[in-house]
């Protein structure tokens, strides 16, 4: 395999793999944990290293779960306090704890392969020269955790997917039936950790945010089905993956960056182009409201004054920017509108009621 | 004393000082109306403005950086209004979003300028983790020249930004323009976040603000004081972090700050008469006696 195509290979699998807890964190209102967790559990790896002096130990794998879910804790630990609230609870444990991370690094650790830039940043591109070789096998060891991790998001998705979508949309009823609020939690934020370590040593803890929440809130735009909103997360999270590390080729910049950078052109197109909830989409439904609204009160004045002595008068053109105020544009408009439909005919400057006309004045009056 | 002799010590204590005063203020705002978060996303999307305005002018002016940082922020705010008003993307979600993307966006473009052969840029990554110690005259000038303002229009508006924290639906139904007021407070986070990006870098720059205004919180009930008190704390903090950074090897100052400001809130939490949790496991037990 080329290192081209391990590279994209990486970026496919943890995307994939970052997007599926995402999808969960979204719904849940979590997404600025993942934040929080894709920080800290740098304080892990660190600590690890000094407990085991290998950056390659396992060890440094659990060390990073476990400040993973340590932030949580310190988090929910802090707000039960009542000194300060959630929000500002996160503000406040993950820069301090990711200041020590940082501090540590370049104070003791200064000469390992262990710097703050790359956290941020991640290494996608040197990642395929970090091999695990295991009998016949040979692969880059970030391609080997990222699909480690991904089996186990989509394993555990499937097996929980019943347990996990009535603990996100109907917590209560969750908790009557017997699934402990805290456990899903904690199980989700282990997941999440588990999920950063893995993603963060390719892919640096920015592009884990923007996978983990990105994704997920573009599908959240496009669908009202868990089941599709966790397909089409993965598959907007890889898409952009892939576009992102081929931007990255061509402009020779920060694979990590521009990763990120098209999970956020790919939200930009949901939030503008989505087929029900995108703002275009809106502002078209917006406008034809307005005009069938338009419509219906020409049909409802009309009807009102029907048959009556003052009819010519008021049924008129130039009547209804008195009677209505309306613009003389507007009136004009809605005039030619609702001619076209069928619902009035224009003789001259009066203006008469057609049969469905009659219909749809009839139908909204007694609404 | 000696310490303050030095030119370059003295500008980063000053510097430092007016930074945490500005954020300290501020902060007691966003910390109260649960907006601690927003200036985390906001300083990280700080970034491409700052890249840009350089490659504009190939400068590294302080105040051409700051006014790029500052338009890139804003943006971000916009945004992410925008999003939560429209859709129904949760604010959590928008924020994490704005802060990812407008920060890979920012790294795209650093890793682009880098290619080019002017070395100018190189002091461009300070701004992930703040460097205190390369402050000068020019920088404390502009910090003070942005803050102090800052001040006074907290100052001025004091009144209406109360109202406005404590309780928006009475400050509506007094025909007071929420809506304005919450752009103008807004930007005044954003201009206190702008003045830390050298100090304290973007990715840090939320613990500045939220923590002073966090320990503040805990000795009092009172806006006037908790701001005072933050603003005494912001500054303590900066200044002995920003001097510890500043003479030490190899300590960002960025991290340096945050870990003085964490030291100082941990205090708080724990000796704070009244809320602290000493106080209330002492009131506790006597109650059990």
């Amino acid at each position: 395999m080329s290192s081209t195509m391990e590279v994209q290979l990486i970026a496919i699998v943890v995307a994939a793999a970052c997007a599926l807890p995402g999808v969960f964190l979204v719904l849940r209102r979590m997404a600025m944990m993942s934040d929080a967790i894709s920080h800290t559990v740098l304080l892990g790896i660190v600590l690890g290293y000094f407990v085991t002096r290998d950056l390659a130990s396992p060890l440094l794998f659990a060390g990073a779960v476990a400040t993973g879910v340590l932030t949580v804790s310190l988090v929910e630990m802090l707000t039960r306090t009542n000194l300060i609230k959630e929000d500002a609870a996160i503000g406040l444990v993950f820069p301090v704890l990711f200041s020590i991370a940082v501090i540590l690094i370049s104070r003791y650790a200064g000469n390992v392969h262990l710097d703050t830039d790359a956290v941020l940043l991640g290494e996608l591109a040197f990642a395929p020269f970090d091999r695990i070789t295991w009998g016949w096998l040979d692969l880059p060891r970030a391609l080997l955790i990222g699909s480690i991790t991904l089996v186990l998001n989509l394993g555990l998705i499937v097996l929980l997917y019943k347990e996990l979508k009535l603990a996100t949309f109907d917590v209560g009823l969750a908790a009557t039936l017997g699934f402990s609020p805290v456990l899903v939690h904690y199980g989700l934020m282990t997941v999440v950790s588990i999920t950063a370590v893995g993603a963060f040593d390719a892919v640096g803890s920015i592009l884990v945010v923007a996978l983990m929440v990105a994704p997920p809130a573009a599908a959240y735009l496009l669908t009202d089905r868990l089941s599709r909103m966790l397909g089409l997360s993965v598959a907007i999270a890889v898409l952009s993956a892939v576009l992102g590390y081929w931007f990255a080729r061509w402009f020779n910049v920060s694979i990590a960056g521009s990763m990120a950078m098209m999970t956020g052109v790919a939200f930009l197109v949901a939030f503008l182009f989505a087929p029900a909830r995108g703002l275009v989409a809106l502002g078209v439904r917006r406008s034809r409201q307005r005009w069938e609204f338009a419509q219906q009160m020409l049909t409802l004045h009309l009807l009102n004054h029907e048959g009556t002595a003052e009819a010519d008068d008021e049924c008129s053109r130039n009547h209804l920017s008195h009677h209505l105020r309306w613009q003389p544009r507007f009136a004009a408009t809605v005039i030619r509108l609702a001619e076209q439909g069928g619902l009035i005919q224009c003789d001259g400057m009066r203006l008469m009621l057609t049969e469905q006309g009659r219909r749809l004045a009839q139908e909204a009056s007694l609404r | 004393m000696e310490l303050f002799a030095d030119y370059t010590l003295r500008m980063v204590a000053l510097g430092s000082a007016m930074l945490g005063i500005v954020s300290g203020v501020l902060g007691c705002f966003a910390v109260l109306r649960r907006q601690a978060l927003l200036g985390d996303a906001m300083s990280h999307a700080a970034l491409p403005g700052i890249v840009v305005a350089f490659m504009l002018t190939g400068q590294r002016d302080p105040l051409i950086l700051m006014l790029g940082a500052a338009g890139s922020a804003w943006l971000a705010a916009l945004l992410l209004m925008s999003v939560t008003r429209t859709t129904r993307v949760k604010e959590d979600s928008s924020l994490a979003l704005i802060l990812a993307v407008f920060f890979g966006t920012g790294l795209v473009l650093l890793s682009w300028l880098q290619q080019r052969p002017d070395a100018a840029q190189a002091g461009l990554r300070s701004f992930l983790f703040g460097q205190a110690a390369a402050m000068v005259a020019r920088d404390v000038q502009v910090m003070v020249a942005l803050g102090v303002p800052t001040l006074l229009v907290v100052a001025l508006f004091w009144k209406q930004f109360k109202v406005l924290t404590f309780d928006p639906e009475y400050a509506a139904s007094l025909g007071l323009p929420v809506r304005g007021l919450s752009v103008l407070l807004t930007s005044l986070i954003i201009v206190a976040i702008v003045l830390g990006l050298q100090t304290v870098g973007v990715v840090l720059m939320s613990a500045m603000l939220v923590a002073p205004a966090a320990a503040a919180r805990q000795w009092t009930d009172r806006l006037g004081v908790m701001i005072v008190l933050a603003g005494c704390f912001g500054a303590s903090a900066g200044v002995v972090g920003a001097l510890i950074s500043a003479t030490a090897r190899g300590l960002a100052t960025g991290p340096t700050i945050v870990l003085c400001l964490g030291a100082l809130t941990l205090v708080s939490f724990l000796f704070a008469p009244n809320r602290g949790l000493i106080w209330r496991a002492t009131r506790k037990m006597q109650l059990q006696v």
